[in-house]
C-alpha cells in the first residue's frame, strides 16, 4: 500500500532559526497520527508545510501522489486543514461560512446543500448556524473550524491543536468525532495534551527543536518510560522496613523504592530486572506473608514521562554540544 | 472562473455584513455632493455638465479607496483566515483577483448612488450624456488604479492603519505627478521629456482626458496595465511573505 501521505526531508528556516530540521514520514489511510512536543517545537510548521500555506527550504511532501510543489492545487483538493486557533470569517454566519467553504471546494447545487447539513449535523451546530461567528463561544468556533476542516470528506486531514483551549465535553466529542473518522483518512493531528495521544491517535510522533525524537504506537513510546513494568504496592503496616528487604529479597527484581506513606499505608515501587512485570512474585510473597495489601498495580509507563526524557534529553545534548564548541 | 466568482461573492458580501459599507457610501455621496455644489460652484458656472463633480473624485478617492482596499488582506493576516484561505484548492491570482473585483465592483455601486446628479442636471438644462458617461468610466477606471495600489500595500502589513497612510501616499504621488503646480516646479529646470514623462504617469493627467469625453485607448490602456502591475505585484507579495 502506497502512503496517503509521504513526507522526506522536510526543513524550513526562519532568518537563522530552523523551524523543521530534517524529518521524514508516511502516514497511510487508517492512521492517526499525533504530533507531540513542546510550543515551538515545530509541529504547525511542518503542518502549514504539508498543506502548502509555507515552501519548504528543502524536502518534499507528496499526497496522495501528488507533490505540493508541482501541482498544489490538487494536493490541497485532497487536504481538509484546521490551522491553529482555527481561523474563521468572523463577520460571517456558520451558515454562510461553511457555503462560501463548500463552493470554494467546487461542491454546488443539492450535494452543496447535503454536505453542509450533514457537517452541522456531525459537529452540533444546529443552534448557532444563523449567529455571526464573532459572537459564538470558543467550542463553537473550534466546531465551525472542524466543520469546515471535513466539509469536502477529504482522504487527509490535518488538524493543528483541534482541541485547545475546549472544556473537557467538547474535548471527548472532538476525540470521538476523529475516531469516528480515522478508518476511512489518514489523519494528523497535533497536541500538547499527552493523554490525547492515547485516547485518538494509532501513532504518535515527539517532535522538539525541528527534530523528530521519536516514532512509534502510544504504547511503544509508554514502555520506554523508566516506571515501564514496575510494580506498584500499597500495604498497611506500621514498619516499613522489614516489607523492603523481604521485597528486595526477590529474584525478578532490580531495586525498590518507597514512596509516600500516609494513613499507617506505605507504598513501594518494584522495578523489574526482566521485561515482565514482577506482579506474580510480589504478589506470592505478600501472600506468604501475610500482608495487608491496600493497593497492588503494574505501572505501563507514562507519556509525560518518556516526553519529558525525550525532550529535555536533547536540551541537554545540546547544551554539551555547545560547550564542547566552546571549550575546543 | 468559478474560484474567483466564489471568492469574489464572499468578499463583497462582507462589505454590507459590516456597516462598511453604508457609511462608505453616505459618505461619498455626501462629500460628492458637497464638492460639486460647493466648492465647484455648479450651480453658478451655468454649464450644463458634471466636470464640477468629476474634478474632485482624485481626492475624493485619494482618502476614501484606501479605507476601502485597507482590510483586503491585512485583515486576512490579522485574524489568521489567510491560512485558511491560501490552502483551499485556489490559485494566488484566483484570490487576488477575486478580492479586487469585489472592492471594485463596490466601488461601481456607490458611484452609480451619484446617478441624482445626473439627473439633477439633466432636469435643468441639456448636457452632453456621452461625456457624462465617459467621465464615469473614466472615475471607474481611476477607482480600480486606486484600489490596486491599496490593495497591494495592505498584503504587505497586518495593521489596517499603516495600509490606509501608506496606500494613500503612493497614491498622492500619483495624482499629484500631474497637478500644474508640481509639473510648473520641474518645467523650470527639467527638460521636456522629462516632464511629459512626469505627467504622463499622473491619474489626473489620464482622468481628465477621459472625462473631457475622449475616450483615447492610451488612457484606457494606461489604466488597465497599472491596475495589473500593482495586483500582479500584490501576488508576488503574498505568495513570498504569506506566513509573517
Amino acid at each position: 500500500m502506497t502512503a496517503m501521505v509521504e513526507v522526506s526531508h522536510l526543513t524550513k528556516h526562519f532568518g537563522a532559526f530552523t523551524a523543521v530540521d530534517d524529518i521524514s514520514f508516511k502516514v497511510n489511510k487508517g492512521e492517526v497520527l499525533g504530533f507531540l512536543g513542546p510550543n515551538g517545537a515545530g509541529k504547525s510548521t511542518t503542518m502549514k508545510m504539508i498543506t502548502g500555506f509555507l515552501t519548504p527550504d528543502a524536502g518534499t511532501v507528496i499526497v496522495g501522489g501528488d507533490n505540493i510543489a508541482t501541482s498544489p492545487v490538487a494536493v490541497k483538493t485532497r487536504i481538509g486543514y484546521l490551522p491553529e486557533g482555527a481561523p474563521l470569517y468572523s463577520d460571517m454566519t456558520p451558515e454562510g461560512f461553511l457555503h462560501f467553504i463548500a463552493e470554494i471546494r467546487g461542491l454546488r447545487g443539492a450535494e452543496k446543500l447535503r454536505r453542509v447539513e450533514d457537517v452541522i449535523q456531525q459537529v452540533n451546530l444546529e443552534s448557532v448556524v444563523y449567529k455571526p461567528i464573532e459572537t459564538l463561544s470558543k467550542g463553537f468556533k473550534r466546531r465551525v473550524g472542524l466543520a469546515q476542516a471535513i466539509i469536502h470528506n477529504p482522504e487527509v486531514l490535518i488538524l493543528d491543536e483541534p482541541t485547545d483551549g475546549l472544556d473537557p465535553n467538547q474535548k471527548f466529542e472532538v476525540r470521538s468525532l476523529i475516531q469516528g473518522m480515522a478508518s476511512k483518512k489518514a489523519i494528523i493531528l497535533s497536541t500538547h495534551i499527552l493523554e490525547e495521544v492515547d485516547a485518538v491517535c494509532s501513532r504518535a510522533m515527539i517532535i522538539a527543536n525541528g527534530k523528530l525524537l521519536a516514532d512509534g504506537t502510544p504504547a511503544s513510546l509508554a514502555a520506554k518510560s523508566p516506571l515501564h513494568n514496575c510494580v506498584e504496592i500499597t500495604i498497611r503496616t506500621d514498619d516499613p522496613e522489614p516489607v523492603s528487604r523481604d521485597l528486595e529479597k526477590l529474584s525478578d527484581i532490580k531495586s525498590v523504592e518507597k514512596l509516600t506513606a500516609n494513613n499507617g499505608c506505605v507504598s513501594f515501587r518494584v522495578f523489574s530486572s526482566t521485561d515482565q512485570a514482577p506482579v506474580s512474585s510480589v504478589n506470592q510473597l505478600a501472600r506468604d506473608k501475610d500482608w495487608k495489601v491496600e493497593n497492588l498495580q503494574v505501572e505501563r509507563g507514562r507519556m509525560d514521562d518518556v516526553f519529558r526524557a525525550v525532550t529535555t534529553k536533547q536540551k541537554i545534548a545540546q547544551q554539551d554540544a555547545a560547550q564542547q564548541k566552546a571549550t575546543s | 472562473m468559478a474560484n474567483i466568482w466564489v471568492i469574489f461573492k464572499r468578499e463583497l458580501a462582507s462589505y454590507f455584513t459590516t456597516p462598511i459599507a453604508y457609511i462608505f457610501i453616505i459618505i461619498f455621496i455626501f462629500l460628492s455632493g458637497i464638492f460639486a455644489f460647493y466648492i465647484g460652484n455648479f450651480f453658478d458656472r451655468g454649464q450644463a455638465d458634471l466636470a464640477p463633480f468629476f474634478n474632485f473624485h482624485p481626492w475624493l478617492y485619494l482618502f476614501l479607496i484606501p479605507a476601502l482596499a485597507m482590510r483586503l488582506w491585512a485583515e486576512e493576516r490579522k485574524s489568521g483566515t489567510i491560512e485558511l484561505l491560501l490552502t483551499m484548492p485556489i490559485t494566488m491570482t484566483q484570490a487576488v483577483l477575486g478580492k479586487f473585483f469585489a472592492a471594485w465592483v463596490f466601488t461601481t455601486i456607490a458611484l452609480s448612488l451619484t446617478f441624482p446628479i445626473w439627473i439633477t442636471v439633466n432636469y435643468l438644462g441639456e448636457p452632453d450624456n456621452g461625456v457624462i458617461l465617459a467621465g464615469y468610466i473614466g472615475s471607474l477606471l481611476m477607482a480600480g488604479a486606486f484600489l490596486s495600489i491599496g490593495s497591494c500595500v495592505s498584503a504587505m502589513t497586518r495593521n489596517q492603519v499603516i495600509a490606509f497612510v501608506v496606500s494613500a501616499v503612493i497614491c498622492l504621488m500619483f495624482v499629484l505627478s500631474g497637478f500644474p503646480m508640481v509639473l510648473d516646479f520641474f518645467s523650470l529646470w527639467a527638460p521636456e521629456f522629462i516632464v511629459t514623462a512626469i505627467s504622463s504617469f499622473s491619474f489626473l493627467t489620464h482622468f481628465e482626458a477621459i472625462s473631457k469625453g475622449v475616450i483615447d485607448l492610451r488612457d484606457i490602456i494606461y489604466f488597465i496595465s497599472l491596475i495589473s502591475f500593482w495586483l500582479f505585484a500584490n501576488a508576488v507579495l503574498i505568495e513570498y511573505k504569506k506566513a509573517d
